[in-house]
């Protein structure tokens, strides 16, 4: 059956050059699923190892990473075959994780032991581990590569590293459990999603002080079910997308004006986004309702929802 | 219990992370780090009560509570790095024959004025009284009792833990959802059962259950754990549940442990046991693994090598209210953080799916409660369904409207 499915895979995907594959990790059924984005479907389902939440993958597109929570470990899965072709020494609960903008090294949130891990990916090895705030969570690279951040949930900051001197910089606190840092791509700004505070932090990543903060109103539903968790910029940083949790929407924001200018009803419980390369789409895992949900950027509408497994966590698209 | 002669202190990091790579990293890094840290203390109150309990699970641990504290301060105190704030708890242990008052008065005289403390309500309620002039303000990690939110309420008293108004109603919700709407109340003789008993019949009201019977379980003393009481035990709990009314299920009111933990499987008819025994409402559960709990339950293992009791969790929360004061506040002034903690922005996150935030009519905290069957989570309240014009927390307990507590 799996040869079959295999099969299937590889016969679709030379036809359509355009179409691009997802990964999404399930944390409750140790799996990953792979959707192909021409069919917008599901195609094969990938034994991982226990509660799989980050998610990525390295530069070229060749391998893709999972962090395996409950082992203790990073998995990397050869993006051809499928198949798991080894590890890296993550240190205890990795949760979320960030490639430096060279590709090397991989930045780790160990979320027990209040560490950052810094890896070579291609040796394998440990650079160095970072002592951070309590419950090390989202980690971010700035695109000159010369600073990294990380936040903490239960400390409630925005820790900066300096890339070279892997020393902290600063430490900017923010709303309470935050949860995920993105850059612009322009590297003028750090937006932080501050899960029960319910709102995202602007920071001026030089200055390091918050210069915005955006709330968020949904009709009908109660402060406490907004809950801002995955963030994503267009191409071109007008947009800025934020996934709102319990809330089930993801709020499209004016990065000018820092102003909500739509809200997309997506599925149960929306976590972690991911683009196409070619911006057309964006991708949310749905947690509650174990799906995925294509947003068309274009027109800013849903169009579409993938099954995948249970407790979908983390997504990323492959850039070939 | 071994008493200890005097008072504790466990200074948490900051000297002994000077010289670690660690604290260098940081130190080096900030500035305002150079500089001594700011010392922000707390003090525990600890009860030296011991009790029996039917199951041997049940024993509470020695460091019951305080262990929750250390942790919290630790946490605290990870935090404080990037602060430089340091944090400071002195374990306090009281004697049922010791006078909590001077007790207090030694913490405030070494400058310790936010005090949590796991002593039962009467003497709760005198210490508040005398330690209102000192400024003292008294964080209520253990005493669930209605009437210290209610006609006892204090302005220096922090209700963590939930009242027992509270847990009624999270179970009573839960029930009420299932539709196991008939109950019959079992309530043991000790006063703290005849309060608990009023919650459920308040609880039974509000949330549309009907009590149709109820019965008194006289505790007459003796050892809970005999290695032939299983026999006797077998024989008297039918006995005693046989002849009621068609009913859903058996609610127990038995704060002491002295029977409802023998209620389970020996009812005459069979029918569910909550309340004391079965499924039972709490702040916190060894098991609780939503909303990162999984983290908390790891680091709290790490540090206690046991499981996190609902008396730890409610003094890690408090312990974590304060530092998230001092930290929002850059200060270890006590009453700056107390105006930070009283504000109406205030929340404090714990694992529960949303920040837990004080009612400004009584100062107790709201909070989802959990309930447990001992060896999972079977349902969180409030209930879907259960709705309020604030906030749906606020469906748990005595809310505004009804509030008799007059803050001075």
């Amino acid at each position: 059956m799996r040869w079959a499915v295999f099969g299937l895979f590889l016969a679709v995907a030379p036809t359509t050059a355009s179409a691009y594959t997802a990964y999404v990790t399930n944390e409750r059924d140790n799996t990953v699923s792979v959707v192909d984005l021409d069919q917008m479907k599901t195609v094969k389902t990938v034994q991982v190892g226990q509660r799989p939440r980050g998610i990525t993958m390295t530069k070229d597109g060749s391998q893709i990473l999972v962090c395996a929570s409950d082992d203790d470990t990073i998995q990397i899965i050869d993006a051809a075959t499928l198949r798991i072709i080894g590890d890296l020494p993550s240190g205890p609960d990795p949760e979320t994780f960030a490639l430096h903008v060279s590709g090397n090294p991989l930045y780790v949130s160990n979320e027990d032991d209040n560490m950052i891990t810094v890896i070579d990916v291609p040796a394998r090895k440990v650079l160095a581990q970072i002592p951070t705030g309590v419950e090390p969570e989202g980690m971010a690279v700035s695109p000159d590569g010369q600073t990294i951040v990380n936040t903490s949930e239960t400390t409630n900051m925005a820790h900066f590293l300096d890339y070279q001197t892997r020393k902290l910089a600063a430490a900017v606190l923010v709303d309470a459990r935050p949860r995920v840092a993105m850059f612009k791509h322009d590297g003028s700004e750090v937006w932080i999603s501050s899960e029960l505070g319910g709102t995202v932090s602007v920071i001026d990543p030089v200055k390091h002080v918050v210069t915005h903060k955006i709330a968020f109103e949904v009709q009908g539903l109660r402060a406490e079910t907004i809950q801002p968790v995955g963030i994503r910029f267009s191409g071109d940083d007008s947009t800025a997308f934020v996934a709102l949790g319990p809330a089930n929407r993801v709020a499209v924001i004016d990065t000018k004006t820092y102003k909500v200018k739509k809200l997309l009803l997506v599925g149960q419980r929306v976590w972690q986004m991911a683009f196409t390369p070619d911006q057309k789409y964006l991708l949310t895992t749905n947690g509650l309702s174990n799906d995925i949900s294509v947003i068309d950027v274009g027109d800013l509408s849903v169009v579409k929802s993938i099954q995948v497994g249970r407790l979908p966590w983390g997504v990323v698209v492959s850039p070939k | 219990m071994k008493r200890p002669a005097s008072v504790s202190r466990d200074r948490f990091g900051r000297r002994a992370l000077a010289a670690t790579a660690i604290g260098a990293a940081i130190g080096g890094a900030l500035r305002r780090a150079q500089a001594d840290p700011v010392v922000v203390r707390v003090g525990y109150l600890r009860w030296l009560d011991s009790r029996q309990t039917i199951s041997l699970l049940d024993k509470p641990p020695p460091d019951n509570g305080v262990a929750g504290a250390r942790l919290a301060m630790n946490d605290n105190d990870t935090t404080g790095r990037f602060m430089n704030q340091a944090f400071e708890l002195s374990d306090a242990p009281v004697h049922p024959d010791d006078d909590p008052g001077a007790i207090l008065n030694s913490l405030a005289g070494q400058g310790t004025k936010l005090v949590l403390t796991d002593l039962p309500a009467d003497r709760l309620l005198k210490l508040a009284d005398a330690a209102q002039p000192d400024q003292l303000v008294l964080f209520n990690i253990a005493a669930p009792d209605d009437a210290l939110r209610q006609e006892d309420c204090r302005n220096n008293v922090i209700h963590v833990a939930p009242s027992r108004a509270m847990l009624a109603d999270a179970l009573a919700q839960y029930l009420v959802w299932k539709k196991w709407s008939r109950w019959v109340l079992v309530y043991g003789s000790h006063p703290q059962d005849t309060l608990l008993s009023a919650a459920y019949r308040r609880a039974a009201k509000r949330f549309g259950a009907r009590i149709v019977q109820e019965r008194e379980f006289k505790d007459t003393g003796g050892a809970r754990q005999t290695d032939s009481g299983v026999v006797q035990t077998q024989q008297q709990m039918p006995v005693f549940t046989q002849g009621l009314p068609d009913y859903d299920v058996l609610v127990t009111a038995d704060e002491n442990g002295v029977f409802a933990d023998y209620l389970p499987y020996r009812t005459w008819d069979a029918r569910p046991v909550v309340g004391s025994a079965g499924l039972r409402p709490a702040s916190w559960d060894p098991t609780s693994e939503s909303w990162g709990g999984t983290q908390l339950q790891d680091r709290f293992v790490r540090v206690a090598h046991r499981r996190m009791t609902p008396l730890d969790m409610q003094a890690w929360t408090a312990c974590r209210m304060i530092g998230e004061a001092a930290s929002r506040t850059a200060s270890s002034d006590s009453a700056k953080i107390m105006q930070d903690i009283k504000s109406a922005g205030f929340g404090v996150a714990a694992y529960k799916g949303q920040k837990l935030s004080l009612r400004n009519w009584d100062w107790q905290l709201r909070q989802p409660i959990l309930l447990s069957d001992g060896r999972t989570v079977v349902s969180i309240s409030p209930q879907p369904g259960f709705l309020h014009q604030v906030t749906e927390l606020d469906t748990l307990g005595f809310d505004r409207p009804e509030t008799k507590c007059k803050l001075q």
